[in-house]
């Protein structure tokens, strides 16, 4: 990776952010080695030894003008030049293929025109991309740094970002924005693939049943996948993935026991979730969903981890 | 040196009281100082050790020291202790309670009990924060910004921490209000606003801030806990509440916050600069006004905090735009005090190291923020490390190290004893050396795109985690070292006399230590502030 990147165009955002910065970094490093040099310079010119007498100067109209104007001017040339890059980012063309992006703690879901879900953000490469971006639960920020675009994802609230992908390959998606526990591992990748490979594997999918799409809705609804991921890693409970006809280890009343996680299983957790607790987790931490949950949502729920292999 | 008729000083002089209650209930403005000088150097020690603590965690990509929820716990508590109990309280508290009245020639503040009963909010404020820490759900892991929705759901003890940073809000306002009126009734007989020394103008700017802004985070804190018990949706969607609406309120006042803690801290440079060049300050009254423009203009850019929030284009450019003319005061300031020395007669002390090396951190930080305030490259390092490495380069390298340019400076005039300068030349070496490495190396992997607030972090930034992490300990122990020759000086160090630099503001003129009443007889001031012959 070299160091800054500059202008090598991973997208079409790339020239005007690396542009300002350059703008900036240039007039900022010649008044920070031009100041400094002058202050040690004067340092080591007029002390004591070589100067014993300071002579007292109170000010200069003339300077206190120079050194006020002139900031001035160099200050709006790169506001200027920072609006420039700026305002292409909220120019979205026409023709921009439209991918819904759904925040949530803490994972990404990129969904695109044709219904299609995916956990990472698929691109054909030279295509305008707009990114609606949204969050069910609390603030996030999509970022893609070698793409030069990031903004926030917030509940309730039309957020949205484009660019155009101009090289092929993968890149990092990151979360920027706070939002908890996993927040630093809340990542996904772009992957840049050429238009007709693209079709192919956005045409390449199972339309999800409606029922299992209702079963993710309420786990995100009620907050499960804080602590039960998706993905397999271990947080406050076990983990959602694989979790379907697997067998468990749990204690009833301090007795081990072995079972299969069947449907039965998996009501009797979210219904009773301390009457059986898995080994190696904390009981009396979950509550009962009894109340929360109508028992046609719990089969939902049932149904949507059955296909979490 | 100047010999000193003998007297009963503020040290000696209990005024009857007995052992501790001679401090914690005196209201002399020197011993209220001292009372702060004593509990933000502890909670800055905790607060660094915290941040030591981060560093060590990300040594190593992946979990090495701790957990992710210690981690984000860690990073807030960090943030609070060090925001609201250190830098914002910090200058004015400490230097600005011991020395404002005698550098304007009064026997103290104008409401030496308001004064008192401010440094008990302030203890009250600061064992809130602790308490947080320990008792309950665990400490709060939401950032010392409270974002709301996630400030308003997360189970830890959010609560407290609110209410901790609310009541440090009201002793931060009745500081300020203290200050005012001080600075308005109180000058010495001809002392006109443009004979004013340059430090206590600061505090009058500062103080305006304090008592402006701050009851508009009071009223935010307060929203959260409405929220959090009666379910009042300010904030979260889910009640109906707009998130966005509450990271306008939190800015409003925290942008503007960054002003409380630097002004003073410029005005401390602008007292150190002319002593030790032994000339008068360059362009007096644009430094004494341009503290009024940045307290006046630094109330319209909190925006800047939100440019990828989904604001409205029209507010993105307009808060860019002022941000960037809100440099150009700061900007005045750094070439006023550089063309000081010029034809100068200077006499590089420990004082003067750290002053120097302030305007040099001080460039590199306000120079950065111009990158974070122009809208295309804001885009890119908005919530990096680059930020990160930004507001330590404000906040410490301009705050901390003008507080330490403070305490060598004014250490002698409070505590009578002058401490081993060559060590303490020494640890401002390792100190500035420690700073550069700790934060120099997040500007680099911040525009790498590494975000900020992370617990781990993708191997191509391991390098310059690691080499952060040892700055970190290069620092702590410049600090440390810093920190044992000073307490060292009050029993080893040789008598400071009067005046040990030099200097021609009024607390150079009376007894070392001051007496508690400050001046036998009150100066009557008949010329500019800094006239050297
Ligand atoms: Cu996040
Ligand atoms: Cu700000």
């Amino acid at each position: 990776m070299n160091f800054l990147q500059i202008f090598s165009g991973a997208s079409n955002m790339v020239e005007g952010v690396d542009r300002s910065f350059v703008v900036i970094f240039g007039i900022s490093l010649f008044f920070l080695i031009g100041i400094t040099g002058v202050m040690v310079y004067f340092i080591i010119r007029y002390d004591k030894k070589r100067n014993p007498k300071a002579t007292q100067i109170e000010g200069s109209n003339t300077l206190e003008i120079v050194w006020t104007v002139v900031p001035l001017v160099l200050v709006m040339v790169m506001f200027y030049y920072g609006y420039r890059g700026y305002a292409k980012m909220r120019e979205v063309p026409d023709d921009a293929m439209n991918i819904k992006v759904i925040a949530y703690m803490w994972d990404w879901d990129f969904e695109y025109e044709n219904g299609k879900v995916s956990k990472d953000l698929y691109l054909p490469i030279d295509k305008p991309i707009k990114l609606n971006l949204t969050s069910i639960d609390v603030v996030h920020s999509l970022y893609i740094p070698s793409f030069r675009v990031k903004e926030d994802a917030v509940p309730r609230k039309d957020n949205y970002l484009w660019f155009i992908p101009q090289m092929e390959g993968e890149y990092e998606v990151l979360c920027t924005e706070y939002c908890g526990l996993r927040h630093s591992f809340m990542g996904a990748k772009a992957i840049v693939m050429k238009q007709d490979n693209f079709n192919i594997w956005l045409a390449d999918f199972t339309p999800v049943d409606s029922g299992t799409i209702k079963g993710l809705e309420i786990l995100r609804a009620n907050a499960c996948i804080g602590c039960h991921s998706l993905d397999g890693s271990k947080l406050v409970g076990p983990s959602f993935q694989g979790l379907f006809g697997a067998s468990r280890t749990v204690l009833v009343d301090g007795v081990e026991k072995s079972v299969i996680a069947d449907e039965k299983y998996l009501i009797h957790s979210i219904k009773e979730p301390n009457a059986e607790v898995v080994k190696g987790y904390p009981a009396n931490v979950m509550q009962s969903y009894t109340k929360l949950l109508t028992d046609e949502q719990i089969t939902d729920v049932a149904n949507y981890l059955k296909t979490l292999k | 040196m100047e010999t000193q008729k003998s007297h009963l000083n503020y040290i000696e002089d209990t005024q009857g009281r007995k052992g501790i209650f001679a401090w914690i209930l005196s209201t002399d403005h020197k011993r209220i100082g001292i009372l702060y000088l004593i509990s933000i150097t502890t909670f800055f020690l905790v607060g660094g050790l915290l941040g030591g603590l981060m560093r060590l965690e990300l040594a190593a990509p992946g979990e090495t020291v701790m957990d992710a929820q210690t981690y984000n716990g860690l990073f807030t508590v960090h943030g609070i202790i060090m925001i609201f109990m250190v830098v914002i309280p910090g200058l004015g508290a400490v230097f600005g309670n011991f020395f404002l009245p005698i550098m304007i020639g009064a026997r103290d503040v104008a409401f030496p009990k308001l004064n008192l009963f401010s440094w008990y909010l302030y203890m009250t404020g600061a064992l809130l924060a602790v308490y947080s820490q320990f008792a309950g759900t665990g400490a709060p892991d939401t950032g010392w910004t409270f974002y709301a929705p996630y400030s308003t759901d997360s189970s830890t003890n959010v609560i407290p921490a609110v209410f901790a940073a609310f009541v440090l809000g009201f002793s931060s306002i009745l500081t300020g209000l203290n200050f005012i009126v001080t600075i308005h009734r109180m000058r010495a007989p001809g002392m006109t606003w443009f004979r004013m020394p340059l430090f206590p103008w600061s505090l009058y700017a500062t103080a305006w801030i304090q008592v402006l802004a701050t009851p508009i985070v009071g009223i935010t804190l307060m929203m959260i806990v409405a929220e959090r018990w009666f379910q009042i949706g300010f904030f979260d969607p889910a009640l109906g509440g707009d998130p966005i609406l509450y990271q306008h309120l939190f800015w409003i006042y925290s942008h503007p916050a960054v002003y409380i803690m630097i002004l003073p801290a410029m005005g401390v440079i602008s007292e150190i600069i002319p002593t030790f060049v032994k000339k008068a300050v360059f362009g007096y009254k644009a430094i004494a006004l341009s503290s009024i423009a940045i307290a006046g203009v630094g109330y319209f850019v909190w925006g800047h905090h939100m440019y990828t929030s989904g604001m409205s284009g029209t507010a993105r450019w307009f808060f860019s735009f002022l941000t960037f003319i809100v440099a150009v005061p700061s900007a005045i300031k750094v070439f006023n005090w550089v063309s000081t020395m010029y034809k100068g007669s200077i006499d590089v002390r420990t004082p003067f190291l750290y002053a120097a090396s302030f305007i040099f951190l001080f460039m590199i930080g306000g120079l950065t923020g111009l990158v974070l305030g122009s809208l295309a490259s804001d885009v890119h390092v908005h919530d990096t490390a680059f930020v990160v490495a930004h507001f330590h380069y404000i906040i410490f390298g301009g705050m901390g190290f003008s507080f330490f340019a403070a305490i060598h400076y004014w250490w002698p005039k409070m505590f009578g004893k002058m401490y081993n300068e060559f060590k303490a030349n020494v640890a401002w070496l390792i100190v500035f050396i420690g700073f550069n490495v700790l934060y120099f190396p997040q500007f680099i992997i911040g525009i790498q795109g590494m975000p900020r607030r992370y617990f781990d972090y993708l191997p191509q930034f391991h390098t310059g985690h690691l080499i952060s992490s040892i700055g970190a300990a290069i620092l702590l122990t410049g600090i440390v070292m810093m920190i044992v020759n000073l307490m060292k000086s009050r029993k080893n160090g040789n008598p400071a006399g009067i005046n040990p630099w030099g200097g021609v503001t009024l607390e150079w003129t009376v007894p070392t230590p001051p007496p508690v009443e400050n001046f036998d007889e009150i100066p009557t001031i008949t010329e500019h502030p800094y006239t050297f012959d």
